[in-house]
């Protein structure tokens, strides 16, 4: 596991972090989120040991690495793996040659290494790929050769920045479900850094909202979309447009605040309602076993509180859209 | 009287060949010398930079001025200027050893400043990558820095070589031999055509050949360019 305690890092007289309290646990995929210029990539930089925080800890299995001077260092950071952006691949190394970097490094014998890039490799699923060169690989492959890099030391904690922003969606996909398996098989706690919601769904156990260098907002995933006045829920999963109402109809917004929400819900509404229940727009999914998401639907009847206690009824939180915004439309 | 004087043009491969041979062994020993110093030193001057893997900024600036004076100096004028030192090295100012005093010291500020540029042109990204990977500041410089950069290098080597040549053409006008020395003597001081004629007919091909060798190495050592080249081929 990895902990952060008050880390604070400045750069002059700007606190880019400011007093960060973070742990993520063996077998945790921890997502940060964040405006660009919020502090994530000097958030990376601090939690890899690559930038020193001016105060504040940094530990990864109850050791703290935040005082050490260089030699330590370089051991230290044996333990934490780390993917970069734009891969960071050596152009004039093949694959194999790039996973090898850090067992060259560190002086392991060339049998050895060959033996562990060989099994890197297929771990990652380019064993076929070993004497490719970069600009021989995808996007996905070149990002796949990072991980294998990150993982050569056998580290306990990963950490991505920003690791899937400049791939296709089907890269994306194939790099967060590799992370994933790679989190059940080595247990190991990941720190994921990115600016894109719709990985961190698919991704993450837990969700931080960086702004200004501090966190503003952190829980599970499931929980942040469960609470209908999370920000950070509402944009993890936002809301599209949605066909307009008729007329004499009034709309409403409804979200899933438990996973408990029957799968009918819509039909259970308009019997209980007695009027007919129209569905003007939804986003629901399910993640971690629990469904969440959130419906435009609209009602003919303008009982507002009957309305509000059936639908808290069925588990779902329930918000009148103002009728000025009807006009948003398909 | 002026046409007798001149080398019976059967003659003039005897007096070329064994000038070209010292032009080579003069350019070799400066070449030895100028990448063995030029390289370390381009690469620390890059690294005391405050980008760099030990920042050191007034130092940084410092020896960055060194090198831009010895830049800035014609090599006819960095030669005379330094015939004390030259002398104080070498124990004389004339012929191959004294040449390759100056030439050095000119090719070395040269080769510095081509190692600098080119491991400014690699990615700062790899640096970091490599530190995360575990590895030493020298590790780092060695893999994420100059093996990075060296099609780059090997293309500035190119110019470099190139350079020195002309350099020693230069030294060879005050004494230090090689084909530079036979253009003087017979071709501007004797008005003698033919010689003259030979000596820039065999400088053109040698720079063309250090010129092709370069190019060729450069792909060589590029594994997208190589792959180019295989592919390119066939067709």
């Amino acid at each position: 596991m990895i902990r952060l305690e008050q880390l604070t890092k400045n750069f002059g007289d700007t606190t880019v972090l400011d007093r960060l309290d973070f742990s993520v646990d063996s077998g945790e995929i921890f997502a940060v989120v964040g405006p660009s210029g919020a502090g994530k990539s000097t958030l990376a930089q601090c939690a890899t040991l690559l930038e020193p925080p001016t105060s504040g800890s940094v530990i990864v299995n109850g050791d703290n690495l935040s005082h050490l001077n260089a030699a330590q260092l370089r051991v230290a950071r044996r333990k934490i793996g780390t993917i970069f952006q734009h891969d960071g691949l050596f152009s004039r190394r093949t694959a194999a040659q790039n996973v090898a970097l850090p067992l060259e490094y560190l002086g392991v014998t060339p049998l050895e290494s060959k033996r562990r890039v060989a099994e890197l490799l297929d771990r990652v699923g380019l064993s076929g790929k070993a004497r490719s060169y970069p600009h021989e690989l995808s996007g996905g492959q070149r990002q796949r050769v990072g991980i294998a890099r990150a993982l050569a030391l056998r580290p306990s904690v990963l950490i991505s920045d920003e690791a899937t922003s400049g791939l296709d969606p089907e890269a994306t996909a194939s790099v967060v479900s590799l992370i994933k398996e790679l989190r059940d098989d080595l247990d190991l706690a990941i720190i994921f850094i990115t600016h894109e919601m719709d990985t961190v769904r698919s991704i993450a156990d837990s969700v931080a909202r960086l702004d200004r260098g501090r966190i503003v907002e952190s829980g599970s995933l499931v929980k942040l979309l469960h609470d209908p006045d999370s920000e950070l829920g509402r944009s993890l999963q936002p809301r599209r447009a949605h066909a307009a109402a008729t007329a004499s109809a009034i709309t409403w917004f409804v979200s899933y605040r438990s996973a408990l929400v029957p799968a009918d819900w819509v039909s259970q509404l308009g019997a209980a309602l007695g009027s007919s229940v129209s569905l003007l727009g939804a986003s629901i999914e399910v993640l971690h076993e629990s469904t969440v998401g959130h419906a435009t639907i609209s009602v003919e009847t303008s009982e507002d509180e009957r309305v509000r206690l059936a639908l808290d009824s069925l588990g779902l939180d329930a918000r009148r859209e103002d009728p000025v915004r009807l006009s948003v439309t398909s | 009287m002026r046409h007798s004087n001149n080398v019976p043009l059967p003659d003039i491969p005897a007096l070329i060949f064994p000038a070209l041979l010292d032009t080579l062994i003069m350019v070799g020993i400066v070449m030895a010398i100028v990448v063995i110093v030029g390289v370390p030193l381009g690469a620390l001057v890059h690294n005391l930079a405050p980008q760099g893997q030990f920042p050191r900024p007034r130092l940084h600036t410092v020896l960055s001025w060194i090198v831009s004076v010895g830049r800035s100096l014609p090599f006819l004028i960095l030669m005379a200027a330094i015939v004390p030192f030259t002398r104080f090295i070498t124990g004389t100012n004339i012929g191959i050893p004294a040449a390759v005093v100056p030439m050095s010291i000119a090719g070395i500020a040269f080769f510095t400043r081509i190692v600098e540029n080119s491991l400014r042109s690699v990615p700062p990204d790899l640096a970091r990558v490599a530190t995360a990977s575990g590895a030493s500041p020298l590790q780092v410089i060695r893999t994420a820095q100059l093996a990075e950069a060296v099609p780059s290098i090997i293309g500035g080597l190119t110019i470099n070589t190139i350079a020195m040549i002309e350099y020693s053409a230069i030294a060879g006008s005050i004494g230090a031999g090689g084909i530079g020395y036979v253009a003087v003597t017979y071709g501007y001081q004797r008005f003698d055509n033919g010689v003259m004629l030979a000596t820039i007919i065999v400088l053109v091909v040698l720079v063309a050949c250090v010129q092709k060798l370069g190019d060729a190495l450069v792909r060589l050592t590029t594994p997208y360019a190589r792959r180019q080249h295989r592919v390119a081929q066939p067709a």
